[in-house]
């Protein structure tokens, strides 16, 4: 069954006309994994921020976006934004600059929370402490009283799983998570979102260029080149007997770049995944 | 964060004094002879040099330089900043009112700055290129432009004359501050809200305001961390504007007579009246020293990173 269906999604530049996906349509099914992959600039966030309906102001959407059933295009911008965090998530790549700056990162957490749940505060402290604590950060408490700046990005980014575990949401988006992580912190991410696939069973769409992290965590694949989906298919199948030059080129130049990482490294990171 | 306030405080100790010190150098490398000038002003008919010599030593010129440098400024941190040449008062009978007059202008108009500068700057930011946010970059550029004398003569033309609302001149109750409160207020929070604007429209496009978003917060709480961000260069320029407009009212208080710092400096200029010039100089340059300080202050509470930095 599938719980998102996206058909027809127009995306374009309303100041400058241009058109950034001329007409995409996909399909995420109940608690599997979907992989975009594509190079910089070829629409994969764009069409994720869609979904959410986050695209910055110029930027125009058509189509429908039928979330269980559901049609998000009609939604008024309320009735959206009720479902944005509590069944649609999403994590972003740069976990140094998604929380505000000047507040302690307890603050978002349960500003977040409060907006979904009426929990105590006891409650909320509870919850998210468990949510941290499984995502492998240790002192939960003394975590939420720290400002951003004092964590690291892959902490960072693992604050955000851990939002997204207490949320417990229907869909995760996930942008790009481990792009601008080290290797070292790559790793320990791609392992929590295995595992909150297997814990939460929740349906996940997740963004990379980093073919070996979406062989390890993807059931499906799209490829997109230059806002249009090039080929589609099971990961296994992209993998070895892709049809589109294009995702040939990809998986051969990641084949390339990982033998070169694998020497560098002596074998032991993520290459050889 | 009471360890950055009191390292805070101590720098501008050593600033305070060096300020201090080039007061103090800058009067003694005028060209006039304090002692001719004191008998001038009081008007004595027949200038002798025995007399010159008799007054220096009164007025204590004949000691070392660091000698009158140390005991001037030590009887400043008292207040006591000599005698007017002019009139033979004590300096701080005479500027201390007028400094208290000036500052309660300046506070009353840097409140409404920044209540204006932060509401313009918020409208025109959430508004960006639309008609609101052109208006009003329209109309204040129109108003800064306009020289506070001839807007201050406006507007007593208009509120007190024909309409009859507001008085034109003094400071004998709340309404006296109005007019003049209006037209510094303009001049610069027409210049201000853009800073508040910019700041908030670059904190727009940050990637914490896509995921406050994306986690549902509600635009008002999105709109309160992106201000909160946003204030940083603002807080710098709101807390200058203090001691700049103490030290710039003159025009205004000209205008409307208001009994503060900005007449009393021109008119001790004019007289050559060097304890009174010393003095303002030395109130307006700790002034600034001070809110300085208080803006760091300000901008370590508003953004954490800067707390190490000392």
């Amino acid at each position: 069954m599938n719980i998102l269906d996206v058909k027809n999604l127009k995306i374009w530049d309303g100041s400058t006309g241009r058109t950034i996906v001329p007409d995409s349509s996909f399909q995420l099914k109940q608690g599997t994994c979907l992989a975009i992959v594509g190079e910089s600039g070829s629409g994969k966030s764009v069409t994720c921020r869609s979904i959410m309906r986050l695209n910055k102001g110029s930027i125009c959407q058509s189509g429908d976006i039928l979330f269980q059933g559901e049609n998000l295009s009609l939604l008024s911008e309320q009735e959206m934004r009720r479902k944005r965090g509590k069944n649609l998530c999403m994590i972003l790549q740069n976990g140094m600059r998604a929380f505000d700056p000047s507040c302690k990162l307890g603050v978002h957490l349960k500003e977040t929370l409060d907006q979904h749940f009426s929990w105590s505060k006891q409650a909320f402290t509870d919850h998210m402490a468990k949510a941290m604590e499984s995502v492998m950060l240790r002192s939960p408490v003394e975590l939420m009283n720290k400002y951003p700046h004092q964590l690291s990005g892959g902490m960072l980014q693992r604050v955000m799983i851990a939002l997204a575990i207490a949320l417990e949401p229907d869909i995760i988006i996930a942008d790009e998570p481990t792009t601008a992580l080290d290797t070292i912190s790559q790793f320990e991410v791609v392992e929590q979102f295995i595992r909150l696939r297997e814990v939460m069973g929740c349906s996940m769409i997740f963004i990379s260029h980093d073919l070996g992290v979406v062989r390890k965590i993807a059931d499906d694949v799209l490829v997109m080149k230059d806002g249009e989906i090039v080929e589609r298919g099971t990961t296994q199948a992209i993998f070895t007997e892709a049809r589109h030059e294009y995702t040939r080129y990809l998986v051969s130049s990641k084949l390339a770049l990982s033998q070169h990482f694998a020497n560098v490294m002596g074998g032991i990171a993520l290459a050889d995944r | 964060m009471g360890r950055y306030i009191v390292r805070r405080l101590l720098i501008s100790i050593p600033l305070l004094l060096v300020i201090s010190f080039l007061t103090f150098i800058l009067i003694n490398l005028s060209p006039h002879d304090p002692a001719e000038l004191v008998l001038q002003a009081q008007e004595v008919p027949v200038i002798t040099e025995e007399l010159l010599v008799q007054t220096r030593e009164e007025l204590g010129l004949d000691q070392p330089f660091l000698v009158q440098y140390i005991e001037w400024a030590v009887a400043c941190l008292r207040l006591d900043f000599g005698e007017s040449y002019v009139t033979g008062k004590p300096v701080w009978s005479i500027l201390g009112p007028a400094f208290f007059n000036t500052l309660k202008l300046t506070l009353v108009s840097v409140a409404v700055i920044v209540l204006l500068s932060i509401a313009l700057g918020v409208i025109c930011a959430l508004r960006e290129g639309r008609l609101v946010d052109k208006s009003v970059r329209g109309i204040s550029f129109f108003l800064t432009s306009m020289p506070s004398y001839w807007l201050a003569a406006l507007m007593i033309w208009y509120f007190s004359v024909k309409l009859d609302l507001l008085p034109t001149s003094g400071m004998d109750s709340l309404a006296s501050y109005v007019l003049p409160v209006i037209v510094i207020a303009i001049s610069y929070a027409g210049i201000y809200f853009r800073f508040v604007r910019s700041a908030m429209i670059s904190n727009l496009n940050e990637d914490y305001v896509l995921y406050g978003r994306a986690c549902g917060l509600p635009e008002k709480k999105i709109t309160k961390h992106i201000l909160k961000n946003s204030l940083q260069v603002s807080v710098s320029v709101f807390c200058m504007a203090i001691p700049i407009i103490l030290g710039s009212t003159v025009v205004v208080e000209n205008v409307f007579a208001w009994p503060g710092l900005g007449s009393l400096s021109v008119k001790s200029i004019l007289s050559r009246d060097f304890p009174m010039i010393q003095a303002y100089v030395l109130v307006l340059a700790v002034a600034f020293v001070l809110f300085n300080t208080l803006s760091d202050i300000i901008n370590a509470v508003i953004n954490p990173k800067l707390r190490n930095d000392l």
